[in-house]
């Protein structure tokens, strides 16, 4: 048994500013990753990070007044607010730890302009942002005195008289299974993308952490809200980073013309995603697409700034498309890209389950509410990283180490040998993929109830699948059979959440918009949905928005 | 379109300690990568095939595998590329370099290890300003450049010293290091360099150039080496076998127009270097038997003069 403070689990930016953050404030702290910390997928995050630097004539109101709005209303306004004001120091302090940042002129950090902001607010790393910090985090983790448990899959977060006081790990290289003691947990681990077929998400967006959280009695917020990025290739659905159009691409329908001015004049490219989505959506289904897409347009951006700000998507749309955006327009459609719900936590990252703290994508805070800018995903999990594990770290020195011992690990080994004795039944990936398109099919830019209802009898069928599943690999070394199994596993449970919530919002609000119900209802439906499980069966509850200073308006772009 | 996927199989828990090969049939798009491919021999036909893969788009640096005898991202190596009407077999293996865990999982630790040891954190001497460094835009694209390695590690697969002496620090670790070298933040340049001109560190690359020849992102990390050493000498680091070895090579031609070859390796270790001398003894000895020793004085070349003055034009050392 190992035995900490604070266990982190995923090691990507959120995961290591709160190891971090824990670690400086004295804990003795783990990361636990199932991959390799700089193989995690804040790595694919490319445009940048906002924050309203005051010496640059920017305040933090009007970022979070664009957040907000670009929330349709939904993000917690308290919570928004400790982001807008936070944003500058993170950002900043992220230069000082070697984050290199494109320069303006007089040397300063440089910005572009970013989708649903008034203001050029967003700092950048060319077009791998989030890589170049996710590197630099890394750096200062190997300097620190955080040990690093690379390639362990969590299977069990462990509970004592409704405290969270550790979890159960596989090392994934022997196979072995070790309880971890510690007095808080701190959940990091990402985003669902994988529940959605296509998806811009890594193969490891499972939502694992949601679900253990779910599993462990957690509150899980507005998972109804999932963005579609108004940019991904066709192909193989890769991102194709917003900067592009920060830096001045046109979107074109079939017939050449930026329609995107009969959408939101004012912004035209660089409305709020949910808002570009279905303005693509909207074109491709009355006929003004190209074989189920728009084209980005970044040829009069020129060759010099593309390979300056832009390389890594030329290189992609040169690899994966066959168009290179010097000399074509790229073929792109709205792709699932991010969940604004997840894990119900209060600004310190502390969720309904005391000892259980989470941030970044896991975590709903909230402040992306029904929609997330460009941008903001980076500072939410610096910010909230960093909060979460100086808070965790605080909490720990009341804390007693909870009396717990090997016997979880027997528990959960039982439950694994079990699944491994299975020598028949269907594998794992035929089940995921009808569970990525029924999500993508009913649960994606527009839904209505007869889709969403669908999506729910699909997924009970899919559940009755999972639960005669057989994993084909028997042996204990690099078993990765057998995590996809246990993954699919979690990506139900969050599908689960994800349709509950779409089914009970009766509104359209934000990435959430339903055909048959398309208008926002600020009268019954300015409230959160949570779903948490209460004797094996989904409940849900509201909690109301929390509103400081900034009343719902109509949202124009 | 049709393909024969042959993979180099390691199963670590059947007691064989030697790979073995597998060869599957399979059926792909025309778009499809060599991942692609792999990933549905692992989903559809054979669920114990080991591979590490994440993003799919050129970014984790998971994948990084030798296909066809060369380090690639799978994710970003379509298979239409490599087969032909005639040819529709494609090689798989493991990475180069590092010890085989399963099939084409290899053990990363050395590597990390190696990242570790030439301390990839920016030391400063003075706590940081308030707002931001103040940096040019032209310093933090020099260093954007090496930021964009992710670590896959192809460059170490295909090294060609590392393939003989494993201590070597490696193109990677060396790029990194570069990457704090420049970096205008950085105040730790001379115990850097200290550290770097140790053996199994800048010198010892080949120039091969096999990792900028594999590198899927463009880092160049050789490119990085040569700025490196550079740097040493620019701060005095000559006391290496490599520092003299440039220095001598750099005065034969400036004094003679033409490089010597006896006197390069003779100056570069000492005369009075014994043990090294009897080193190079048998080399000169093979050498003359086959009438391929070079003479002991060249003769400079016409005009050697002009050398000397374009040299010292340009302040060349």
């Amino acid at each position: 048994m190992f035995d900490f403070d604070v266990i982190v689990m995923g090691a990507g930016l959120a995961g290591m500013r709160a190891a971090l953050a824990a670690s400086q404030n004295g804990s003795k702290v783990a990361v636990i990753t199932k991959v390799y910390p700089v193989r995690s997928h804040s790595n694919a995050a490319q445009g940048g990070i906002n924050a309203a630097l005051t010496d640059r004539g920017d305040n933090w109101e009007d970022h979070a007044f664009d957040t907000i709005k670009g929330s349709d209303y939904l993000a917690d306004q308290d919570a928004v607010e400790v982001m807008a004001r936070e944003a500058g120091s993170e950002v900043i302090n992220m230069e000082h730890m070697g984050a290199a940042f494109n320069r303006d002129d007089e040397g300063r950090l440089g910005v572009r302009a970013f989708g649903g902001q008034r203001e050029a607010r967003t700092f950048f790393v060319a077009d791998f942002t989030g890589q170049a910090l996710l590197h630099v985090l890394h750096e200062q983790v190997l300097s620190s005195g955080v040990q690093v448990f690379e390639e362990w899959f969590v299977t069990t977060l462990i509970t004592e008289e409704e405290r969270c006081v550790g979890l159960v790990a596989m090392d994934m290289r022997t196979g072995e299974l070790h309880v971890m003691r510690s007095k808080a947990v701190i959940i990091a681990s990402g985003g669902v993308g994988r529940v959605f077929e296509p998806s811009t998400n890594a193969l490891i967006c499972t939502g694992d952490g949601i679900s253990l959280a779910y599993r462990a009695g957690a509150g899980i917020m507005d998972m109804e809200m999932v963005q579609y990025h108004p940019t991904t290739l066709k192909n193989n659905g890769a991102l194709m980073s917003e900067a592009a159009r920060g830096e001045g691409a046109y979107l074109l329908n079939a017939e050449g013309e930026r329609f995107m001015e009969r959408y939101a004049p004012n912004m035209m490219e660089l409305a709020s995603r949910d808002v570009v989505s279905r303005s693509e959506q909207t074109e491709i289904n009355e006929g003004r697409g190209i074989d189920g897409c728009v084209l980005l347009d970044a040829r009069h951006l020129g060759e010099k700034l593309i390979n300056e700000r832009l390389l890594q998507i030329r290189q992609l749309g040169i690899d994966f498309a066959g168009k290179d955006m010097v000399t074509d327009p790229v073929p792109i459609r709205p792709g699932m890209h991010y969940i604004m719900g997840g894990i119900k936590t209060d600004i310190d990252g502390l969720t309904s389950v005391p000892g259980l703290y989470a941030a970044g994508e896991t975590a709903c805070v909230s402040v992306h509410g029904g929609n997330r800018l460009g941008a903001n995903s980076l500072l939410d999990t610096l910010v909230f990283g960093r909060r979460s594990g100086e808070h965790a770290s605080e909490w720990v020195k009341t804390q007693a180490p909870a009396s717990i011992d090997d016997t979880h690990a027997s528990r959960c080994l039982e439950e694994i040998q079990s699944l491994l004795d299975r020598d028949s039944g269907e594998m794992f990936g035929q089940i995921r993929l009808d569970l990525g398109q029924t999500m993508n099919k009913h649960l994606a830019v527009y839904r209505d109830q007869k889709g969403m209802e669908q999506a729910k009898s699909d997924l009970a069928d899919l559940k009755q699948r999972y639960a005669s599943v057989m994993v084909q690999d028997k042996n204990k070394i690099f078993n990765t059979n057998l995590i996809f199994t246990l993954e699919l596993g979690f990506m139900l449970d969050c599908a689960e959440t994800t349709i509950i919530g779409a089914l009970e919002r009766k509104e359209s609000r934000g990435a959430h918009t339903r055909t048959d119900m398309p208008e926002r209802d600020d009268k019954n439906w300015l409230k959160h949905i949570v779903v948490s499980q209460s004797n094996g069966k989904p409940k849900i509850d509201y909690v109301p928005v929390n509103i400081t200073k900034w009343q719902p308006q109509e949202r124009k772009y | 379109m049709h393909v024969d996927l042959n993979i180099a199989r390691f199963d670590p828990e059947s007691g064989e300690k030697k790979p073995y090969r597998e060869e599957f049939n399979i059926e792909v798009d025309e778009t499809s990568t060599v991942l692609d491919g792999l990933i549905k021999i692992r989903e559809e036909v054979d669920g114990t095939l080991g591979l590490r893969c994440s993003c799919r788009s050129a970014i984790c640096g998971s994948c990084a595998m030798r296909v066809n005898g060369k380090a690639v991202l799978a994710c970003n190596t379509k298979i239409s590329d490599l087969v032909s009407d005639e040819n529709k077999s494609i090689n798989v293996e493991p990475v180069g370099n590092m010890k085989l865990i399963k099939d084409l999982i290899v053990e990363f630790d050395t590597h990390w290890q190696k990242i570790k040891a030439i301390e990839p954190w920016v030391k400063t001497d003075a706590p940081p300003p308030e707002a931001e460094y103040i940096a040019s835009n032209e310093s933090m694209m020099e260093l954007i450049g090496v930021m964009g390695c992710i670590q896959c590690g192809a460059c170490v697969s295909d090294c060609t010293v590392l393939a003989v002496d494993e201590s070597f620090l490696g193109p990677a670790a060396l790029a990194k290091a570069y990457r704090f070298l420049a970096d205008p933040r950085d105040d730790a340049n001379n115990q850097r360099l200290k550290d770097l001109n140790e053996p199994a560190g800048m010198w010892d690359c080949t120039r091969c150039m096999q990792c900028v020849e594999v590198c899927p992102k463009g880092v160049d990390p050789m490119g990085r080496i040569m700025k490196l050493r550079d740097f040493a000498m620019e701060a005095g680091y000559k006391n290496t076998t490599g520092a003299r070895h440039a220095e001598v090579f750099s005065d034969i031609i400036k004094n003679n127009g033409v490089l010597n070859e006896f006197w390069l390796p003779v100056k570069t270790f000492g005369m009075f270097n014994i043990p090294e001398m009897l080193k190079l003894a048998p080399i000169g000895l093979k050498a003359m038997m086959r009438g391929k020793m070079p003479p002991i004085f060249y003769e400079k070349i016409p005009g050697s003069k002009n050398i000397t003055k374009l040299f010292e034009k340009t302040k060349v050392v």
